[in-house]
């Protein structure tokens, strides 16, 4: 069972690398980080019919979006500016797929996780975790969301994508974490 | 095969931290040298069977008094003399060798593993005595009866209460393995050792704050998923969630009649600062803001409440009667002051301060509004004064490593803890 993970893990990566479109620099980090989840995604998708080598945008009717790199809703990381809560353009699109895919699909749910780099204070930092996660839940709403399908919580700085004491880190950090049900 | 493992090093474990003084801290000391008082702690005499209690108890209170900066104690190899009765005190030996204190002591054995501590502190100069007790002990009270020694000498030479019979609670964490991470809520001495665990979670635990009467411990833990305060009594470790509103439930702090906790709740929408009656769980809303309210601490006399606001653009320190009233802001120096801590008479009030060299810990005099940064560190948080107001406990970072170090409040003397746990954050310190 280890080494099919481990095999399609690998097939995802390599074609995640090699794939058709050059990603941000930060969401690339993020996915590979996200090794354990992606190898079981990949999997399903497989076991569905669809196509994981072929130069198709977009995804086949059977896949779930949420499991194909090609579609905007496989980005589930936005990024923040330094006590910043004010969602950067480059991430408009992004959210905006979101939004059309949770107003098409009135039952599902989604959680918005936001974060805080480590400096300053922790309580400050979680209620600036939570600032971030709502921004992005008011742009959803604004964009037909019901309110009902947005649950937002903060974790501050305590759960860090990056465990490193640079800007580096704490860019990687500061971001809000977009988390469907089994994703 | 893996459990005998774990068994054996769990063993290891409590062999070290039970172990004598030259355990698993290191503390390292800066400053203090100019006007530390010289002291002379002569070995106490000891009883047939009670062997080795002397320099294990000496060892203690020499380490309690030198940790504080202002105590500097002489070398065994520099005394002439070991007196053991008043009457064998030849004063004029101990001013020649410009002591201004001398402590004399004997261990009498009562049975094998009970002892009586007696201890007499002088006055070199003045050739008279100044404090004595006898204390009874038993070999596992042995630690705490030195560090009550230590407060007494501590006290009745400076006329500031001791802190060495109190303790701290922090919270470490471990990394596992794919980026899982155990969180620990423990307990120690002040001097870091014998640490307990109180509570272990997968997720993250924060902010703890001491019952005025040190009997419990109010926390935020993530275990449920969500933030909950809780509030556990320490003996016990018995429990109950006090607060798990939609939301964020953060930043308890206790009353000083320990009957309410201010709370941070943004379940109506924005963070703000609440009350809530421990008893009756009624809860009543004391700021109102579009802004981000947290991290109340209560004025020591019960009627105000300071806390972090960045009503005015940048996160500062402002100052809220009970009874409602106006808001006061209190900082003014840097763009970002957080995380109040105040001394004991409430007239210190020490923060996170952001600065030209980072986040480091500032301390403002609220009477003459004298502002002072006590530390370097850069990523310096979690200031928390000691109960006599004399030295202000926070974390900071060296290296990759996270630790709790202390500093004196005229920033003098630093103190680093290192304890064995890995990274270590969020202390605060026991009444």
């Amino acid at each position: 069972m280890k080494t099919i993970v481990i095999g399609l893990f690998i097939v995802v990566f390599a074609f995640v690398v090699g794939g058709c479109e050059t990603t941000a620099i930060d969401d690339e980090d993020y996915q590979s980080g996200q090794a354990g989840s992606d190898a079981s995604v990949s999997g399903g998708a497989n076991a569905s019919g669809a196509d994981v080598q072929g130069l198709d945008s977009g995804y086949s009717g059977g896949g779930n979006p949420l499991d194909d790199p090609q579609s905007p809703l496989y980005k589930r990381v936005i990024y923040f500016m330094y006590d910043s809560a004010e969602i950067k353009p480059e991430y408009q699109s992004v959210v905006a797929a979101h939004a059309r895919y949770l107003a098409a699909n009135s039952s599902i749910q989604v959680t918005l996780e936001g974060h805080a780099d480590e400096r300053g204070s922790r309580e400050y930092n979680i209620a600036l975790g939570e600032q971030r996660a709502k921004s992005i839940a008011r742009m959803l709403v604004i964009q037909g969301v019901r309110d009902g399908q947005i649950r937002t919580m903060s974790y501050g700085e305590e759960k860090p994508a990056s465990g490193g004491h640079d800007d580096r880190a704490w860019q990687l950090n500061r971001r809000v974490e977009i988390k469907y049900p089994g994703y | 095969m893996y459990r005998s493992a774990i068994r054996i090093i769990n063993l290891c474990l409590i062999l070290i931290f039970s172990g004598s003084v030259n355990a698993q801290l290191t503390i390292e000391i800066t400053g203090g040298a100019e006007g530390a008082v010289p002291i002379a702690i002569v070995p106490f005499v000891e009883d047939q069977g009670a062997e080795g209690v002397s320099k294990y108890v000496r060892g203690i209170i020499q380490a309690d008094l030198e940790r504080t900066g202002g105590f500097k104690s002489l070398a065994l190899r520099d005394m002439l003399s070991n007196p053991v009765d008043a009457s064998q005190i030849k004063f004029r030996n101990w001013q020649a060798l410009a002591q201004e204190n001398l402590v004399i002591g004997r261990v009498e054995r009562v049975s094998a593993k009970n002892y009586i501590i007696e201890f007499r502190l002088f006055d070199v100069f003045k050739q008279q005595r100044l404090s004595g007790l006898r204390i009874p002990s038993s070999k596992s009270q042995l630690r705490r009866t030195a560090h009550k020694i230590a407060d007494i000498i501590y006290q009745t030479i400076t006329g500031t209460p001791g802190v060495f019979s109190t303790r701290i609670a922090y919270v470490t964490v471990a990394q596992g393995k794919n980026k899982s991470r155990k969180y620990r809520l423990q307990v120690a001495d002040a001097d870091g050792y014998n640490p307990q665990t109180i509570l272990t979670s997968r997720e993250p635990i924060m902010s703890p704050a001491w019952s005025a009467d040190g009997s419990r411990i109010a926390y935020v833990s993530f275990e449920k998923k969500l933030s909950a305060v809780y509030i556990q009594t320490v003996s016990s470790g018995q429990r109950e969630l006090v607060a798990s509103y939609p939301g964020i439930n953060g930043a308890p702090a206790w009353s000083p009649d320990g009957r309410q906790l201010a709370l941070t709740l943004s379940k109506d929408g924005e963070p703000d600062i609440y009350i809530l009656d421990i008893d009756s769980r009624s809860l009543r809303k004391l700021t109102r803001s579009y802004s981000i309210d947290t991290e109340p601490v209560w004025s020591p006399d019960g009627r105000s409440i300071v806390f972090t606001s960045d009503r005015g653009g940048k996160p500062q320190l402002y100052s809220v009667a009970l009874d409602g009233g106006t808001v006061r802001r209190l900082t003014f120096e840097g763009s970002y002051n957080a995380a109040a801590t105040l001394s004991p008479d409430g007239n210190l009030v020490a923060m996170v301060h952001r600065g030209g060299q980072g986040y480091q810990i500032g301390v403002l005099d609220r009477s003459s509004g004298f502002f002072r940064v006590l530390t370097d560190g850069g990523l310096d948080e979690a200031p928390s004064f000691a109960p006599n107001g004399s030295m202000i406990l926070y974390a900071t970072r060296k290296g990759s490593q996270g630790q709790l170090s202390a500093v004196s409040v005229d920033g003098r003397v630093r103190q680093r803890l290192v304890l064995d746990a890995g990274e270590v954050q969020e202390p605060a310190w026991s009444p």
